[in-house]
């Protein structure tokens, strides 16, 4: 189990190569990417902000959570934060399980914890204005399902 | 103990942590300890079900105890992912 929070950029076919490599006795592996998205028109930065220490913390008792729930192998997630530009990654997360079902779904569970459990906040900024992103009731009802 | 603020709610106050010398028992209670203090407390936290707390870096609730509690933070609901 791997987990980075970091400001600068990461590779994801380095980073999915990487892990994969490491998994040995795995027949599914499934990668999640989350990138910066324009949604209202005229975005210059995304900003995200974090709870160092915390965060941290969280996404690893997170990824523990899947690691248990389901038959992984392992688990990656690298998380950024600081100012980042249209189309950039945020974030990724890896699993890797003997069967793709598990893989996909600790998958899913990881995105929708991670949303709302690990302190992240994203904040839209154009040349406008900048605004935080409000939490969506959605992203709450998503945890009701696991 | 230390008391950090984020993202809107750190804009509001106008800092990003501070030390509190509080007798508060639970979160709530320091909640109002700090509302009393000045405008822009009483603003941040003006409506607590739009905030989040953490007890030394663990999610909680609002009437968690502070017995022996060295860090808590206040947040808007997490945008992560």
């Amino acid at each position: 189990m791997r987990i980075v929070v970091q400001e600068a950029p990461f590779d994801l076919g380095a980073e999915a190569a990487l892990f994969a490599k490491g998994c040995t006795e795995s027949g599914a592996i499934v990668t999640f990417t989350g990138i910066v998205r324009d949604v209202a028109g005229g975005l210059e930065t995304m900003e995200i902000e974090h709870y160092p220490g915390m965060t941290e913390a969280a996404l690893a008792g997170i990824a523990q959570e899947a690691m248990t729930r389901w038959a992984l192998e392992d688990a990656l997630v690298i998380h950024r934060h600081g100012a980042l530009a249209p189309h950039e990654m945020i974030m990724m997360v890896a699993t890797a399980a003997p069967h793709r079902k598990d893989a996909f779904e600790a998958a899913e569970f990881l995105m929708d914890y991670l949303k709302s459990r690990a302190p992240f906040w994203k904040r839209e900024v154009t040349s406008q204005r900048a605004e935080w992103v409000a939490a969506k009731d959605a992203d709450e009802d998503a945890l009701k399902r696991w | 103990m230390d008391v950090l603020y984020f993202a809107w709610v750190r804009e509001r106050i106008g800092l990003p942590r501070e030390t509190v010398h509080s007798e508060a028992a639970t979160v709530m209670e320091l909640v109002k300890e700090l509302r009393a203090r000045e405008d822009r407390y009483a603003a941040a936290f003006a409506d607590v079900s739009a905030l989040r707390v953490a007890v030394d870096q663990q999610l909680t609730e609002f009437d968690a105890s502070l017995d022996g509690v060295r860090e808590v933070a206040f947040f808007p609901p997490m945008t992560g992912g």
